[in-house]
This record gives C-alpha cells, sequence and structure tokens, in this order.
C-alpha cells in the first residue's frame, strides 16, 4: 500500500536555512548542504525547499544552490520560490529538482501550472496555498508575498488550481506554522474531501501523534518544519526525522 | 560497465547519472543515437506525457538505433517510468505507437468507484515480486520505491512482469522480458533500495 508521505519542509533565506513562527521571526538553523546530507542519511521521504524571499524580492530561484541541493538528493525534491515563468521551473527540472511549488505567480494567472503541466506532466507541478484566521475566525487566502488576505475563498482557489493542473496541493495552516501545537484538523480535512489529487498538510506538526492526525484527516503527506529542525522546549537545532517502523507503526492504522 | 543515458528532450537526467556512478557504473549523457553502440547497456529515462516521449526517440532518431541494439544485439536496457512505458506498444495517454518490445498496453490505473484513493499514484510503496529475477530478488526483505504516475503497463503475457505494487489494484511495478526490463518507479529517489537495484542493473552481465 501507498505510504503516507512525510516531509521536511526547509526555508531558504540568504543562502541559509532559517524556521519561522507564522511566518514571522526567521531564526537561523543551518547550512542547507550539511541539513540535507543529515536528511538523505535519515532516508526521509521526500524533501521540500522554499526560499521565502524570492517572490517577495521579486528574484528568480538561486539556480547554482538548488542544482547543489539536488546533487545531494537520493529523494525526491521540490523547490518553491521565485518562480514565474515556465522556461524557469524548466530550467529547475534540468538542475535535478522533480517538483515546483507555485503560489505567488499562480495566484496571479493560474495558466503557468497548465503550461507547466503541459510540458512536465501534474505530477511536478504543486500549488502552494496559505490560510490563516481572520478577525473572525473565518479561514482566509492569504498571500505570502504580498502580506495580505486575499478576497476569494480558499475552497475555490484550490479549485482552480487543480482544474488548471496542479499534481498536489500544498495546504499551509499559518496560524501553526512554527508552532508545534498542532495541526488544523479541519481545514484539511475539508481541504482533502474537496480535492481530488494529493494534498500535502503543512503547519503545527510537534509531534508524532500530529502526523497521524493529519493523515487521518486526509492528508496524503504532511510536511513540517520546526519538528525536524528543532529539539526540547528552548528550541535547540537538531536535524531529527522518525525511524521507518516508527512511521509504519503510526500509520498502518489510521 | 558503460553505461549510457540518451539525454532525449523528455526529461531531467541527472539523479539518473549520479546514482549510476553511486553504484559503480560509468553513466554517460549521450547526445547522438549513433553514439548509443559504445556503451554495455543503457537507460531509458523520461517523465511527461506518452506521446512528448516518443517523440522525442522518433524525431531525434534513437528509435531505429535502439531497436537494432536491443532487439539484435541484446544490449541490456532499463526503462525508467516514462522509459518503461515507451517500450509498451502504446498507451491511452496518446495516440502515438510506442516501441513495442513488450507485448501490451499502457493504461490509467483503474480505481474501485467511490474509492478515496488519489492519482497519480505519488509516493513511497511497497513491492510484490511475482517471479524469481535479477533485478529485484525475493531474498532483500521489504523492499520500498518512489514512485510517480498515472499510467502503468498491462502486460499482454503475465509471465514478464516481474514486481507488482498495490494503488487500489495491482500496478505493474517492474516488467522484464530478456534483455529488456523496465521499472515503473524511480531507483534514483528511492534511497539505499533504488541504489542497490541500480547496482545489479549494472553490474548485470552482458
Amino acid at each position: 500500500m501507498l505510504k503516507h508521505r512525510v516531509i521536511p519542509c526547509l526555508l531558504l533565506q540568504n543562502g541559509g536555512l532559517v524556521k519561522t513562527i507564522r511566518f514571522q521571526k526567521p531564526v537561523y538553523v543551518g547550512d542547507p548542504i550539511n541539513t540535507i546530507r543529515i536528511f538523505n542519511d535519515k532516508e526521509v521521504d521526500e524533501l521540500m525547499v522554499l526560499d521565502i524571499d524570492a517572490s517577495r524580492d521579486g528574484r528568480e530561484p538561486d539556480y547554482e544552490l538548488i542544482e547543489q541541493l539536488a546533487g545531494e538528493c537520493f529523494m525526491p525534491l521540490c523547490y518553491g520560490g521565485g518562480i514565474r515563468t515556465v522556461e524557469q521551473a524548466l530550467k529547475l527540472f534540468s538542475l535535478g529538482v522533480e517538483k515546483v511549488c507555485l503560489q505567488t505567480a499562480a495566484l496571479e494567472n493560474m495558466q503557468i501550472i497548465t503550461d507547466i503541466a503541459r510540458h512536465a506532466g501534474s505530477q511536478s507541478v504543486l500549488f502552494s496555498l496559505d490560510v490563516r484566521k481572520g478577525l473572525f475566525g473565518h479561514r482566509k487566502a492569504y498571500s505570502a508575498s504580498k502580506r495580505k488576505a486575499l478576497s476569494r475563498s480558499w475552497q475555490s482557489i484550490l479549485q482552480d488550481a487543480v482544474a488548471a493542473g496542479a499534481g498536489e496541493v500544498v495546504l499551509n495552516g499559518v496560524d501553526r506554522d512554527g508552532t508545534m501545537n498542532g495541526v488544523d484538523e479541519e481545514l484539511i480535512r475539508e481541504a482533502s474531501r474537496s480535492i481530488p489529487v494529493p494534498l500535502v498538510a503543512i503547519g503545527g506538526i510537534g509531534s508524532l501523534e500530529d502526523i497521524r492526525k493529519a493523515v487521518a484527516a486526509g492528508a496524503s503527506a504532511v510536511s513540517a518544519g520546526a519538528f525536524f529542525v528543532f529539539y526540547g522546549p528552548h528550541r535547540a537545532v537538531l536535524i531529527t526525522y522518525p525511524r521507518y517502523q516508527d512511521l509504519e507503526r503510526l500509520l498502518s492504522t489510521k | 560497465m558503460k553505461v549510457g543515458v540518451p539525454n532525449l528532450a523528455c526529461g531531467n537526467f541527472l539523479s539518473v547519472m549520479k546514482i549510476i556512478q553511486k553504484a559503480g557504473g560509468k553513466a554517460e549523457l549521450v547526445q547522438r543515437p549513433s553514439d548509443l553502440n559504445g556503451f554495455d547497456k543503457f537507460i531509458i529515462a523520461g517523465v511527461g506525457a506518452f506521446d512528448r516521449g516518443m517523440a522525442s526517440l522518433n524525431e531525434d532518431g534513437w528509435t531505429d538505433v535502439m531497436n537494432e541494439l536491443v532487439l539484435e544485439r541484446k544490449m541490456p536496457v532499463l526503462g525508467i517510468c516514462l522509459g518503461m512505458q515507451l517500450m509498451c506498444q502504446g498507451s491511452e495517454e496518446g495516440s502515438q505507437k510506442g516501441l513495442g518490445w513488450v507485448q501490451g498496453h499502457v493504461r490509467r490505473i483503474p480505481l474501485p468507484s467511490g474509492s478515496q484513493i488519489k492519482i497519480p499514484h505519488m509516493g513511497w510503496n511497497t513491492v510484490k515480486i511475482l517471479r524469481p529475477n535479477e533485478l529485484i530478488p525475493s531474498d532483500q526483505g521489504e523492499q520500498r520505491f518512489y514512485f510517480v504516475h498515472s499510467y502503468h503497463a498491462v502486460c499482454e503475457n503475465i509471465s514478464d512482469v516481474l514486481a507488482t505494487t498495490h494503488h487500489g489494484s495491482d500496478v505493474t511495478a517492474a516488467f522484464g522480458v530478456g534483455n529488456i526490463l523496465g521499472v515503473q518507479f524511480h531507483p534514483e529517489k528511492s534511497h539505499r533500495f533504488g541504489l542497490a537495484l541500480m547496482k545489479r542493473f549494472v553490474e548485470m552481465p552482458c
């Protein structure tokens, strides 16, 4: 049977890795190459690397760094950040990246998803959506690069992305980002039911139990940042990943 | 062993090259079909749509050279993902004729109606070995590999299927007809399991 994937998510900023809380206060956690080597040894299911400044600064992906990172990965690598054109996506694939993750450019025009999918297949295009709660507790789609809530409902945006050809959707519970306080199960449940493609849930994972809950709520894959790079109440940097047997036991009976 | 990796228009071959090297083989990206003659074996990798894959083989002149090497000279060849599918006679995904080295067609993964199972079949899955073979031996314990696909090869002769995986129903994970081998998963992205498989392919006598 297909395993539920557990995916470390690494955030790039100025060539180093950082971790945020609710998308704020980035803390340096280490060198990307070293970190990827550690995750390689730990046989992680997949890896996601997001450049959190590229779109905001209007920069292209840092191809040189990404090529180095891809060369270290004996597992699938997904990259996101600053991708605005099909050519950029194809260049990333040629450097050894398996999947690209789109947000800012796709929110402006979903056609980019269709165009990349036509060239490289749906399986290589992910659409990522950030959702956070507004003043009255309603969940709203949020644009990280513009730092503002979007007027359209997050549900209809997800539908559009899938219709455009996204092979997978990354759903980020912004209110949980970096908190390790648990996942937004309701959000995952609703989103997963509404789309036919795999859902990657991210935001709030702080324990193996949280991973189990996200999967039980319908996530095909679970991604986490803080949980894999911090250890203990003082958030000391330590790269960890659960043992295969432990994940197997955790996720075998949903 | 010198392993050629044709530089087709339908994919990136960096990670395939890297794992061949890591498995002890000598990998080379092959730019021209005629250069393929100088290798001990070769790999057809690739991602994307079937028709585009066939077009890149046909238009750039690979098909004739590969037919000669594989069917006449019996050079070992491994197809990975789309590369495996191209070895079949055709695909539901497109209208182009396949290489036709393996009797069978590529079909969409069937799902039981009302099932919650998602397509593409994406992620790690274990394989069930149907027939003893050199590529995926059965004495290695549980082996898991990374899959990303919506279509799979349905062989006419069930004895050509080396291994299956399960996603809603049984899905062809690997086939083999003499020197012609194909895997639906990505050994180059499957950690030690993929490395071990690649090592076995590299070391296979030719």
